[in-house]
């Protein structure tokens, strides 16, 4: 996030943002929602990863791009127009890709529009950067939202069915931990990945203070 | 789905298909305002009446979009629709109830972007909801919402008085809350039939 005062980012450190130090699932726990629904498989979760890259590039780029011609009183208003035109691009555009995908993601594409990572992206950065500097941040934090919805989607899909993109992993006699693919086990695999992540900062950094903070869905 | 009963629909919404629980819907709300009860009970409140408002918009909204064969322009038009709602709801209160208005406060406005209120839209379109259904299905969505946010206040309250070790602290304790909450629910399942 750019304040003032900071020194500028290059293209690179301005990509790795999103990706690593301010991962939007790890890190600054946004756009929980769609994460959660949609994690039950590793294809589910890349395609969901996908379509919200699309919708974030799109929009942080046109909004980047009009962040000089609109006024400040109908920004939000504004913002959330273009990111609904956008999301109901992916919409149709996954609907002519993969009906069979389209279904199991279902209304969950279209809630795209209120996932906080876009809205958020183009309040704090898009309307303040020129489009390439914008667009490289949206890359970024769209890449760090796949990785996150995948280490999501793979674990749950390996511990709840003993398989990873539909191919079995562990032959005939695996047990599958059934509750990891229910909603319960949405929660406590993202739980457990948070609490991996609070773990590990806290071993690099001695007194670094845990991700609490914005939590938004 | 068309002939699932309003009873069903209301059990259904509010047990076993609860948006926050199961379908993972409106979460941000309830981890960010599910700290303590006295917070948590009107802002289940003011959820429900939003989602009530919002639904009845969307019925309205969709009657008029496939009437013109419009479908494109549904999800953009249910979204504006939602947050004027909204923005209308905040000044009516502000006018008639200052009390009520002040005790939600900032909670108002951002339930626009509360997945949930979005959700009620895009579902009862989805699933082809007559008029009442989908009034039925907003009022027990938000009562879901409801219970689900004071369960989850009441635990938190209870929590502030244990320790717990600093890494397990905040966000990652709350998600492997709401995930013994959510199977908790689970035992719910075959309630209302309909599904």
């Amino acid at each position: 996030m750019a304040l003032p005062g900071q020194q500028e980012l290059t293209h690179l450190e301005e990509f790795m943002e999103g990706v690593w130090k301010q991962n939007p699932v790890f890190v600054m726990v946004l756009g929980m929602c769609p994460t959660l629904a949609v994690s039950v498989s590793a294809v589910n979760a890349l395609a969901m990863g996908l379509a919200t890259t699309f919708v974030l590039l799109g929009s942080t780029l046109l909004v980047s791009l009009m962040r000089k011609a609109v006024p400040k009183e109908v920004r939000i208003a504004t913002y959330i127009v273009i990111i609904a035109t956008f999301v109901t691009v992916v919409d149709y555009l996954i609907a002519a890709i993969s009906l069979e995908l389209y279904e199991a993601l279902g209304a969950f594409i279209q809630l795209i529009v209120v996932n906080c990572i876009i809205l958020g992206r183009a309040e704090a950065h898009a309307s303040k950067n020129p489009p390439l500097r914008a667009a490289t941040n949206a890359l970024g934090m769209g890449l760090g939202f796949c990785i996150g919805l995948f280490a999501l989607g793979a674990v749950r899909e390996i511990l709840g069915a003993g398989k990873l993109f539909g191919v079995a992993l562990f032959g005939p006699d695996f047990q599958p931990w059934v509750v990891m693919v229910l909603p319960p086990g949405g929660f406590f695999v993202l739980g457990g990945w948070l609490l991996l992540f609070n773990w590990l900062r806290r071993r690099q950094g001695g007194a670094l203070k845990p991700a609490e903070g914005h939590v938004h869905g | 789905m068309a002939e699932a009963s309003l009873g069903q629909i209301f059990l259904a919404t509010v047990l076993t298909n609860n948006f926050v629980l199961a379908m993972f819907l409106g979460l941000c709300p309830f981890l960010g305002v599910s700290g303590k009860l006295n917070t948590a009970a009107p802002m289940g409140a003011a959820t429900t009446f939003v989602m009530l408002v919002a639904s009845l918009c969307a019925y309205g909204l969709n009657w008029l979009v496939t009437t013109f064969h419009l479908e494109f322009l549904r999800l953009i038009s249910y979204i504006v629709v939602i947050a004027s709602a909204v923005q209308l709801v905040e000044m009516v209160l502000k006018k008639y109830s200052p009390a009520l208005f002040r005790a939600l406060g900032i909670y108002l406005p951002l339930i626009t972007t509360n997945c949930a209120v979005l959700g009620v839209a895009l579902f009862q379109t989805a699933r082809d909801y007559s008029f009442l259904q989908a009034v039925v299905f907003a009022v027990g969505g938000g009562v879901g919402f409801t219970l689900a946010l004071v369960l989850m206040a009441g635990l938190r309250e209870r929590l502030h008085l244990a320790s717990v070790p600093d890494t397990v602290q905040g966000t990652a304790l709350a998600l492997m809350l709401a995930g013994l909450l959510s199977l908790a629910f689970m035992g719910f399942a075959g309630l209302g039939a309909g599904e």
